[in-house]
């Protein structure tokens, strides 16, 4: 095909996201240490939309179509299990004018040219491609149907598009005989689109378009890739924090049956052997040094993460909350605490890397395409367009693939030994190398009115990086930003009609790895939040659900909230009070402009917590599938349930442990509730946030009904009874 | 050393070293991707596979051990085209989120359900101890009650 002539304009509604961005980044650089200016930027970053970051500009990037007229869609965001493969499909479906089954969602490798500037992340990509993926399937169906106007020897308005074909006076030609055809593509202006009422698979529960694979075991995912002639490498990883390389024996190593090489960096060592096993075994067999400064305890981590130790910087500010929680008497303050976290994703980290001698290809599951890309190339002395990444399914994400310097330690083992070399990490190295989500600690203060409305309410978090010190976020945005938005994402009170406000962030840095962990801070943020406000109506001596509603401001967000209360209320059947032993317990929180309220019913069975059913209300705006938006709120409620009653690293004598499933004890089948009732709302116009926003409120909803059953508050993750 | 076994059917004999996993044997040997390694401390389950009509964790179960029996691993569960009722259950109640713990899970249902044609909900508790991070329990525990019911169906339908 030849190079388009692009005449295609920006539609009005990108240009304003992007500019704003651009402007508050160069405000920020001169104001950026003015405390008003960080609560407005932060305000922003809370509600803000983001943008997809990537071209839109031509459709022929983003999709392909075959003479066996399927379409095939270049996808520049990845699968990790959050269903967005099967949402692209039915969004450019709908403007294409095919048939949900003649799309074919791929991986884009990056020499495609269709690469996302960011990550696959924060419950982005279909809000943020929402309308650039509807103007490009617009685009693409004007563009077949001018080239079809052209072989059939009409005007492009005369004809009729249905199913992935063109039918004028009675001639018909499918989109894939159009394209065998065209010599020169024409891309016209981004044409209206059509009403979303009018559409026929957004909105619908169509199957997972990777279902079939799933359920055959197909080979789809990084350490299922193989090549010719490939290799088996491993690296020697620190089991301490701190630690940096210092040197290694290699010579047990080198004499192990199977090894072709032993790989000496100035930062790691490696080996390359002809098998999985051998190679495991090798580096088993390396002597490596490590200098460490310090033997960190859990104690000493705990210690650390304080309100009032570090960095702090106001993030809300309404009213003057501090002033009169200092001063009046009755005020209500209490502490809470999160431990640290490990991702636990099925497939381990790794790649397959084939460095020949000017250019480099990488297979593996990443979220952050471009990043990699760049982080091979520059350590290969490559330009990154001679680095191709191709990314495959993830088996987990969850943020762990925001990080991936094993993409770069693939590379070096397979240009030292100049053939393709599969390198992935064992489950220890996974464990005791993560990326975790920081412990927190939380410290609330509040008072009431005389009629028992909140009169002001202070929220002081204490926790380690999340986007700050992350090679994904530039460091020169921390001193604007201030306060690291990842660990005080759902932070912020969201119960606008009380009248004094303040939510302060404080930053630690640790000794050891931190960072996105699915839903970043909100998992414990809302757990204190939300416990929180049960023990201020308490105190009120009113219902939770009622005491909420109370302070939920009039505006669309207020009115979003208060909805999804009331329909997890309603649904669940709320009771503020024990019947045959359960409790049901409440909580809500608002993530990235979505609302999402829970019921857990729980009792108590031979001292622990047992979590029966959970009711969830989500309104994430269009729903662009229903029954993925279910699967969503289902897994985020458990993997929430986990985290909040089982998980927990601990720090011992320099290391992180445990370092395998059952020891990091998570949800298994007979801790998942048996019941999930998910109502969805659909109160805005357009689709939001859902792959993350559902972990919020479990936690305290959790907590909260405990403390219906036994009266005892529990302040710390993970929930254990006395 | 020599290793003979059948695999989906299929007779194989191949030189390796006995303490080689069956797992590694299967994925890197014989080239079938659908097991999977998640822990190789028999922790998780994802790579379970059956020996003899056993499920397996292959991750930690070596390859000498299976000289002589049959192994069957996700990749031969289904009939051809025909798809084991547990992965049909799998499809209709739309399980898999990443995807990548689902057919160590499917291995341990077709073994479940064939000692225990119709579980209880304590029988999969009890028995169903792998773990998924996308953490698809709540749709896996109807999937395993809705292949229970295909089953039993096919068996009434099968001309005795």
């Amino acid at each position: 095909m030849s190079t388009p002539k692009p005449k295609k304009k920006f539609s009005r509604r990108k240009f304003i996201v992007r500019s704003t961005v651009g402007v508050g980044v160069a405000i920020g650089a001169t104001y950026f240490t003015r405390p008003l200016w960080r609560r407005s930027i932060a305000g922003f970053v809370n509600s803000a939309e983001l943008p997809y970051n990537g071209s839109t500009d031509e459709p022929r990037l983003w999709f392909e179509v075959t003479a066996d007229n399927e379409v095939i869609l270049n996808s520049p965001k990845v699968e990790m299990g959050q269903g967005t493969f099967t949402g692209l499909a039915q969004i450019a479906a709908d403007e294409l004018e095919v048939d949900i089954q003649q799309i074919k969602v791929i991986h884009a490798p990056t020499a495609s040219g269709n690469i996302d500037g960011t990550s696959t992340g924060g419950s982005t990509s279909i809000s943020s491609l929402w309308q650039p993926l509807r103007e490009l399937a617009a685009t693409m169906r004007e563009m077949l149907k001018i080239e079809a106007a052209k072989q059939l020897g009409t005007d492009a308005a005369a004809l009729t598009v249905k199913d992935g074909m063109v039918t004028h006076n009675g001639q018909t030609l499918t989109y894939g005989e159009i394209v065998k055809n065209v010599t020169e593509w024409e891309i016209p202006e981004t044409p209206p689109l059509k009403d979303v009422s009018t559409y026929k698979f957004v909105g619908k529960p169509v199957p997972r378009v990777d279902l079939k694979d799933k359920v055959i075991g197909a080979p789809m995912f990084g350490m299922d890739a193989s090549l010719p002639d490939m290799l088996y490498g491993a690296v020697v990883r620190s089991e301490r924090i701190g630690a940096t390389f210092v040197g290694a024996d290699t010579s047990a190593a080198e004499k192990i049956p199977g090894v072709v090489k032993v790989v000496k960096e100035p930062d790691f060592v490696g080996v390359v052997a002809t098998s999985q096993m051998a190679a495991e075994q090798a580096k088993q067999a390396i002597k490596a040094e490590w200098a460490t400064e310090r033997n960190w305890q859990s104690e000493d981590i705990e210690a650390m993460i304080k309100v009032g130790q570090g960095d702090p910087v106001t993030i809300q500010k309404t009213g003057r909350a501090k002033r009169i929680l200092d001063n009046e008497e009755d005020v209500v303050t209490a502490e809470f605490a999160s431990p640290i976290g490990a991702h636990a994703q099925m497939e381990p980290n790794g790649a397959v890397a084939h460095v020949e001698d000017d250019k480099a290809t990488i297979i593996m599951s990443t979220q952050v395409v471009n990043l990699t890309r760049k982080e091979v190339a520059d350590r290969l002395g490559l330009a990154p367009e001679d680095v191709n990444i191709i990314p495959t399914y993830l088996g987990g994400g969850f943020g762990r693939r925001l990080h991936t310097p094993n993409a770069v330690q693939a590379a070096v083992l397979s240009k030292a030994v100049g053939k393709p070399v599969k390198c992935f990490f064992n489950r220890r190295e996974e464990f005791q190398n993560d990326t975790f989500r920081p412990p927190t600690h939380h410290v609330l203060r509040g008072v009431l009115d005389k009629q028992g409305k909140i009169k002001a309410i202070e929220h002081n978090l204490s926790s380690g990086d999340v986007m700050f010190g992350s090679p994904m976020f530039p460091g020169i945005a921390e001193p604007v930003l201030g306060a690291d938005a990842g660990a005080w994402r759902g932070g912020m009170i969201q119960y606008g009609a009380i009248p004094n406000f303040r939510t302060v962030s404080w930053r630690v840095k640790l000794p050891f790895a931190t960072s996105w962990w699915r839903s970043l801070g909100l998992l414990a943020n809302t757990f204190a939040i939300e416990s929180f406000m049960d023990e201020l109506a308490l105190k009120a001596g009113k219902d939770p659900v009622q005491f909420r509603l109370e302070h939920i401001q009039e505006d669309e967000a207020g009115h979003r909230l208060r909805e999804v209360i009331k329909a997890a209320a309603e649904k669940a059947g709320w009771k503020d009070e024990v019947v045959n032993g359960r409790a049901m317990g409440f909580a809500a929180s608002t993530d990235a402009r979505t609302p999402c309220a829970q019921v857990a019913e729980v009792s108590i069975e031979n001292g622990e917590i047992k979590v029966h059913k959970v009711t969830c209300a989500i309104d994430p705006g269009i729903a662009v599938n229903p029954d993925q938006v279910r699967a969503q709120c289902e897994g985020s409620i458990i993997m929430g349930q986990s985290a909040a009653m089982y998980e927990r690293m601990f720090v011992k004598d320099g290391q992180l442990l445990p370092t395998i499933y059952g020891p990091y004890r998570m949800a298994l089948m007979r801790d998942a509730p048996k019941e999930i009732d998910v109502v969805i709302l659909e109160n805005a116009d357009a689709p939001g946030a859902v792959g993350e926003p559902p972990l919020g409120p479990i936690g305290a909803a959790i907590a909260n009904a405990v403390f219906r059953l036994t009266g005892e508050r529990l302040r710390s993750l993970p929930l254990a009874i006395a | 050393m020599t290793i003979s076994f059948n695999i989906n059917g299929q007779p194989t004999s191949l030189d390796v070293d006995g303490d080689m996993p069956l797992l590694w044997v299967v994925r890197d040997m014989l080239d079938l991707k659908g097991t999977k390694f998640g822990c190789g401390k028999a922790a998780c389950g994802a790579c379970t596979l059956h020996v003899d009509g056993k499920a397996i964790r292959s991750c930690s179960y070596a390859v000498k051990y299976a000289e002589g029996k049959n192994i069957t691993t996700i990749e031969g569960l289904s009939n051809g085209d025909q798809l084991h009722p547990v992965q049909q259950a799998w499809m209709e109640e739309i399980v898999p989120q990443c995807g990548y713990c689902q057919p160590g899970f499917m291995m341990a249902t077709a073994a479940l359900l064939s000692e225990i044609p119709n579980p209880t909900d304590e029988d999969i508790d009890n028995n169903i101890v792998n773990v998924c991070r996308c953490a698809t329990y709540y749709r896996m525990r109807k999937a395993i009650h809705r292949a229970a019911d295909i089953q039993s169906q096919n068996a009434k339908n099968q001309p005795s």
